[in-house]
């Protein structure tokens, strides 16, 4: 039991950080029908501008306070972030309004690839780290319990934390903000909308700067765990199957879809690892995909597809 | 039938020569009309007329090729939807274009957006100036609740709502904008008789309350001749008459074009 417990938190956690990738896809989509294929993009670009501006902002400041370094590297990251989906829309997406969602994701793989030059041509292609200061040590919970407790990476623990209260500030903001209310009514209807004066333009910049944050904070924490190279941006292709799952216009989707991804994957590998000669953990997430593509391909919370004929 | 006590004034919205092309289709042709302050002007035709592509020229939808339109004497020319929100010019649609998932309040609070001034970042924490603005706006939202008699409704998913009720949202979310002209494009379209007679009442009421300024696009005859005050007719593209109820109803070309003639 204990083992298991272990397993499903692991998973949980894991979950948890899928669910912040999948959770840009599904901003992007919902707001402007664009599959975003530049998320993966986005995550390295914004884990790269974090962590060589929290080198280079305190160096430059005189500062000497890794908190301090950390802090001011995300807020610069958060507002580079800003600044690159102004020149998204700008630049990409204002020029194709009303074209095929073929194009649109075209181009997103356009900005994909000049991102992942861009942030290498700026802030260099070597390794680097984000270090958060958190705790690296394993911590025993439930230790009268189960015997000999069950472990969790204290790390883990604090990035799950702070991917719930990013998804908790989201929640807030689209349920009882105005601004949240008119990005919910383009996600709804985008002819509506703009004949109540909501400008599209700008409810897009906004949109793809929540994407962009939360790619940052993503981005920052695989990069902690990881180190920010370029298989970072790789982690979007990990982000597919949660889509999959929860339907590519459900926020709740993103994230339940992302925490059963977690799990799953965990415990196939644990328990029908052994039999098929492990290495589950790579493929599970995809066939998990199939087979929803072929039972509901809406996902679990996305909107059912109806054709009228 | 027009309300005791309501003077209808100068012109409001007027449009010249409008011609709208799609490739090779002409879709209007050499159009003119013009629309009186405190007016409720029809628009009518039969189905394929070009009556909403004119409701989408005036709304900024559709960007005729010739002509123009002016506003207060203001012509507005390549203007998006959005523009010609912010001058005042609100619409319903034919087919429901309510955001689906969000309730009565807020698809109607959306109505208001133009009118919101705090931003982003004080919505965010909720700063004093803007948690003020949002409880009068949600004051007046109240009251256009009130007006459209779906206070049962506030809370519930427009999606899960009654067909005519829905028409009810969809005029409140417009009201929410405190337009100077409203477009209603086939307000009863699709409605029985009791709602069709329910929705002739809230025109009426509202042009008789607010003193707004109505253009609706109607093909059934009956409803738009006892709501009226002018009437332009629409066939083929092109207009073939233009007067009061009465008129229009003795006019030729638009008796032949609902009933057809024998050459």
């Amino acid at each position: 039991m204990g083992a298991f417990l272990e397993t499903l938190i692991g998973g949980l956690m894991t979950g948890m950080l899928y669910s912040l990738v999948a959770l840009g896809f599904v901003l992007i989509y919902k707001a402007s029908g664009v599959f975003n294929f530049a998320q993966g993009a986005m995550v390295l670009f914004a884990a790269l501008a974090m962590a060589r501006l929290s080198a280079w902002i305190p160096r430059g400041l005189g500062i000497d306070s890794k908190l301090a370094g950390n802090l001011l590297g995300f807020f610069g990251a958060a507002l580079l972030m800003i600044a690159v989906a102004w020149l998204i829309e700008r630049l990409c997406l204002s020029k194709l309004v009303n074209q095929e969602g073929i194009t649109l994701l075209m181009a997103t793989l356009g900005v994909s690839y000049f991102l992942d030059g861009a942030g290498q041509m700026v802030f260099g292609s070597d390794i680097y780290k984000i270090d958060l200061g958190m705790p690296k040590d394993p911590i025993f919970l439930f230790e009268k319990v189960f015997q000999g407790g069950i472990l969790v990476n204290e790390e883990d623990l604090y990035a799950a934390l702070i991917a719930a209260a990013l998804v908790a500030v989201l929640a807030l903001f689209f349920q009882k903000t105005s601004t949240g209310r008119a990005l919910r009514a383009v996600a709804d209807d985008h002819q509506a909308a703009q004949s109540i004066g909501i400008p599209l333009n700008r409810i897009w910049v906004i949109v793809w700067s929540v994407a962009g944050i939360v790619a940052l904070v993503a981005g920052m924490i695989w990069g902690s765990k990881l180190g920010v190279q370029f298989s970072l941006s790789l982690i979007a292709l990990k982000a597919l199957p949660v889509v999959i799952l929860g339907g590519l216009t459900s926020v709740p989707g993103a994230i339940i879809g992302g925490l059963l991804i977690g799990v799953g994957e965990k415990l196939s590998e644990i328990y029908i690892g052994p039999k098929l000669g492990g290495g589950i953990e790579i493929w599970f997430a995809y066939v998990m995909a199939l087979v929803f593509l072929l039972v509901r391909p809406q996902g679990l919370f996305g909107e059912k597809i109806i054709d009228r004929v | 039938m027009s309300a005791p006590g309501r003077k209808i004034g100068g012109v409001v919205l007027d449009v010249q020569n409008i011609s709208l092309r799609f490739g090779g289709v002409k879709a209007l042709t050499d159009i003119s009309f013009n629309v009186r302050e405190h007016e409720i002007r029809a628009i009518i035709g039969p189905n394929g007329a070009g009556k909403s592509s004119m409701l989408n020229c005036i709304n900024g939808v559709y960007q005729p090729q010739e002509g123009s339109i002016a506003l207060r004497g203001q012509t507005f020319k390549h203007m998006n939807s959005r523009q010609v929100a912010e001058m005042g010019v609100a619409r319903t649609f034919q087919n429901l274009a309510l955001f689906k998932g969000m309730s009565v309040v807020d698809n109607i609070m959306t109505g208001r957006n133009l009118k919101m001034k705090s931003n982003i970042f004080q919505q965010a924490i909720r700063w004093g100036a803007a948690q003020r603005e949002e409880d009068q706006h949600r004051a007046f939202v109240e009251h256009i609740i009130d007006f459209l008699e779906i206070q049962p409704y506030r809370k519930t998913a427009v999606g899960k709502m009654p067909y005519g009720l829905q028409k009810r949202v969809d005029l409140g979310r417009a009201l929410a904008m405190e337009p100077q002209v409203l477009l209603l494009d086939e307000p009863m379209a699709g409605m029985n008789v009791e709602e069709k007679q329910d929705m002739s009442r809230f025109i009426l009421d509202v042009n008789d309350e607010f003193g707004t300024t109505i253009v609706l696009i109607e093909h059934d005859m009956g409803v738009v001749m006892d709501i009226s005050d002018r009437v332009v007719v629409l066939d083929y593209g092109k207009k073939i008459g233009d007067g009061t109820p009465h008129e229009v109803r003795n006019n030729a070309d638009v008796i032949s074009a609902y009933l057809g003639t024998s050459h």
